[in-house]
């Protein structure tokens, strides 16, 4: 079984597009949508749930005014500056609160609870392009790296389950908790970007990640045509660091007409973005093939 | 004041809204980049740097001599950074959230606090003459966790703030999740940032339930605009969040945006959009603040 995350460092350079569009041309796969916080993969292959799972993980805080006598000394250890003491005596913020136990385990009265957090969905399901394994981090919420482990093994063992041979995953923008869960067991990074120079500096943090993590990396130039100069500096990197690229593929409104319609762009009548995308995908294939 | 830029989407502008605010503001200002995961700020204001430091977090170090191993510290962990098996004790200091407890409880005092460095904060001026303060944090690769050094990035700017009194934009990370929340905690109004996309709406509402227990004013900018439909339009208006800008979707600007451009000092129109955008996020803040008074 393989598996191959789709990142970019920078968000916004069409990451989730262009995983909709391998979701499409793939054969043999479970689909995995591992950007937890923002995911957005569902809204072009609008997966019909068969299984909901809650996803707990992490504690808070939470001060009993009955039973607290005023000490202070949980405000004193608290490193997040989570507790404060207002009129009606000390209280967790419950944004601030990181979860630590440190408050609950010296506190003198035991006045404080420790609660399991709800932290968001995970769900199971089906689309026109097969099994699809994906979640939603309550807003605000965290612990988005253990969410992603989750999906993760998910994912692996509906595959092994059905038989498929691929895990495709819409990785999260970033360098943070969230992608370095998803790079985890991974055989090839994917990273798209663009020919900003925004594009570029992230391209060059995520690639540094993934040589971290030797996880084998690949780029896609999207809407490379955007600014031919930039463009050629990425290129010149991605030999320099023998990075293969993938695609050039042009700036082109066809791609988010696809999403108004709730359509990958492969699933549009013929057109010069999508002969484009068979290629790059034969070429991912490949590639993921060869990775040991 | 200090204002955050955020927007739930990566990639909706909220660096080139940032930006362009930095060159139009016409008080004293701090521009700071807290995307510390992947910061582009610098790409588009070129400050000139004076100053950086690298920002720790503490983590225990064991001194096997007085341990016990009694396992006060790995039962109290919560991040699995320490764990005691028999006579060994071993420490997972890329685990570890630096809450201190582990070496607060140990009763041997065998844990003393080393260190993680988690980043580096870099501080200098930018704009013509150099008037607008620059503050940003760059995440060390393979650092998982971006939070506690936003905290010391913001910590930076709060002395900033505390030597020079001015006002502040934050370009905030993408998502909805805790770095996102930080970034905005200890704002006096939070822009959202969005594009009328599919995409650009389903996070916009990520992004608006995320925030809005924060109780503070938020206002909506429309980059893209006419690139999809009128959904956040609708929302907006149901939400009662105030659309400040609107930018028209345009391949010029996506050009000026690719060389490195401020699209503010792209053309007069443009640069009257962010004139009237500063205007308008100074009226809604002091309104938010008059009513607090009013409140209190």
């Amino acid at each position: 079984m393989r598996e191959i995350v789709i990142i970019s460092g920078k968000g916004g350079t069409g990451k989730t597009s262009l995983t909709g569009a391998f979701a499409h041309l793939a054969a043999s796969k479970v689909i995995c949508d591992l950007d937890v916080d923002a995911p957005d993969l569902h809204l072009l292959l609008r997966p019909e749930r068969e299984r909901t799972e809650e996803f707990h993980s992490g504690y808070e805080a939470r001060i009993d005014p009955e039973l607290c006598n005023r000490c202070g000394q949980c405000a004193a250890l608290c490193r997040f500056g989570a507790i404060r003491e207002g009129e009606e005596g000390f209280t967790v913020d419950p944004i601030r609160c990181e979860g630590c136990k440190v408050c609950v385990a010296f506190c003198p009265v035991d006045a404080i609870r420790f609660e399991l957090k709800h932290c968001g969905e995970w769900y199971v399901s089906s689309t026109r392009f097969g099994p699809m394994v994906h979640a939603q981090l309550i807003p605000g919420a965290e612990n988005s790296g253990r969410l992603v482990m989750v999906l993760k093994q998910q994912a692996r063992d509906l595959a092994k389950a059905k038989g498929l041979d691929l895990v495709l995953c819409d990785g999260a923008p970033g360098i943070g908790c969230p992608v370095i869960s998803s790079l985890s067991g991974t055989h090839l990074a994917v990273a798209v970007t663009e020919p900003t120079p925004s594009g570029r500096h992230d391209l060059e943090r995520v690639a540094d990640l993934c040589r971290h993590f030797q996880v084998a990396f690949a780029v896609i130039i999207n809407k490379h045509d955007l600014n031919p100069d930039e463009a050629a500096r990425i290129e010149a990197y991605c030999r320099e660091k023998s990075y293969p690229v993938l695609a050039r593929l042009p700036h082109d409104p066809v791609v988010t007409q696809a999403m108004i319609q709730g359509l990958v762009v492969t699933e549009l009548p013929e057109n010069a973005f999508s002969r484009e995308l068979h290629q790059t995908w034969e070429r991912i294939a490949r590639l993921v093939n060869g990775v040991k | 004041m200090i204002v955050a830029v955020a927007s739930g989407k990566g990639g909706t502008g909220k660096t080139t809204v940032t930006a362009s605010l930095a060159t139009v503001w016409n008080e004293p200002l701090v521009a700071v980049d807290l995307d510390v995961e992947e910061p582009n700020l610098h790409l588009f204001l070129h400050p000139t740097l004076e100053g950086s430091d690298l920002a720790h977090l503490e983590i225990p170090v064991l001194d096997k001599s007085r341990c016990t191993f009694c396992g006060a510290c790995s039962e109290l962990c919560q991040f699995k950074a320490i764990s005691v098996m028999g006579k060994i004790v071993m420490t997972f200091p890329e685990m570890c959230h630096g809450c201190g407890g582990c070496i607060a409880i140990c009763p041997e005092k065998a844990l003393s606090p080393g260190t993680r460095e988690l980043g580096e904060i870099s501080w200098g001026r930018t704009g013509r003459d150099g008037q607008v303060g620059f503050l940003m944090g760059r995440l060390r690769v393979g650092e998982a966790m971006s939070p506690p050094f936003m905290r010391l990035v913001k910590a930076k700017l709060n002395a900033m703030l505390a030597a020079s009194p001015r006002d502040a934009i934050i370009d905030a990370p993408p998502g909805v999740s805790c770095p996102a929340v930080n970034a905005v905690l200890d704002s006096d109004m939070i822009l959202l940032v969005t594009e009328p996309t599919p995409f650009g709406f389903y996070d916009f509402q990520l992004a608006w339930e995320a925030f809005t227990p924060l109780e503070k004013p938020m206002g909506a900018v429309i980059n893209r605009a006419g690139l999809g439909n009128d959904d956040i339009h609708h929302f907006c208006r149901d939400k009662a969040v105030p659309i400040l800008a609107e930018i028209p979707y345009d391949r010029g600007i996506a050009e000026a945006y690719a060389r490195g451009r401020v699209i503010a000092e792209v053309s007069p129109t443009l640069a009257a959009t962010f004139g009237s955008l500063r205007d308008k996020i100074r009226a809604l803040a002091e309104e938010s603040r008059m009513r607090e008074v009013a409140h209190a």
